[in-house]
């Protein structure tokens, strides 16, 4: 099913690591014409099988850092509250808008960053 | 004493400003609360790149289950769709988490912010 096959994709993106999971929404609207809160919806729920997998491994690891997690994880459910409200209230077509320029955002940071990668790689092999 | 109690209280505002903008994101957009809080993990709370990754994971796991429940009044998910996506997302992310190891993910990254600018870019304008 050409469904399973847009989430392989987006989804090996998002395991390299580099957020591709955020994809899957474009793709899904893009493509499939999918409504853009239901592509949203889809993301989310998307998310949630790997990143329980991702985080017993890091847990495993001792990656994940607790120091003031709550003080970071409350106010972000408070805020996922009024997000949530507001992807309600605005329209879909403006939602998809919107979203469009969250990617421009997102992309420029990702760019940003990774040319920081390769710039200290780079240092690194000298 | 005092230069700790100043201390904690920068931390303590800077936790929630993490916590808040990565559950605006997921709220808003159903997506991309892990590029902007991983990037703030590691330049805002000093927090080792393997340390905000694998943090940041457990910090997104709450507000997309979260936002999922909020989101499943009004975004409807057909189970066409939902199953098929999900299954190709779980294997994709793992597919992706094996490729992480062999391929030099830097330039990657830049491959695919230029990939999310033209998604980004056809969402907005189009």
């Amino acid at each position: 099913m050409l469904y399973a096959l847009t989430g392989f994709l987006a989804g090996i993106l998002g395991g390299m690591g580099m957020g591709g999971g955020t994809l899957l929404i474009p793709l899904l609207t893009l493509l499939f014409n999918c409504g853009q809160h239901s592509a949203q919806a889809m993301n989310l729920v998307s998310f949630i099988p790997m990143a329980i997998i991702a985080l017993i491994i890091h847990l495993k690891n001792k990656y994940v850092k607790f120091d003031n997690i709550l003080l970071i994880i409350l106010p972000g459910l408070v805020s996922c509250f009024f997000g949530s409200y507001i992807a309600k209230s605005v329209g879909g077509a403006l939602l998809k808008r919107l979203f469009g320029g969250f990617l421009i955002i997102l992309s420029i940071i990702q760019f940003v960053l990774g040319l920081k990668n390769v710039k200290s790689s780079k240092e690194e092999k000298e | 004493m005092k230069n700790r109690k100043k201390i904690n209280k920068k931390r303590v505002f800077l936790s929630i400003v993490c916590g808040v903008s990565a559950g605006i994101a997921n709220g808003i957009f159903g997506g991309g609360g892990g590029m902007i809080i991983v990037p703030m993990l590691t330049f805002l709370l000093g927090y080792k790149e393997k340390n905000s990754h694998a943090t940041a994971i457990l910090i997104i796991l709450p507000l997309s289950i979260l936002s999922c429940l909020l989101y499943s009044s009004f975004a409807p998910l057909s189970l066409n769709l939902f199953l098929p996506v999900l299954i190709g997302v779980t294997i994709g992310g793992v597919a992706g988490a094996y490729l992480l190891a062999g391929l030099s993910s830097k330039w990657i990254v830049i491959i695919f912010s230029i990939v999310m600018l033209g998604a980004g870019v056809k969402l907005l304008v189009f």
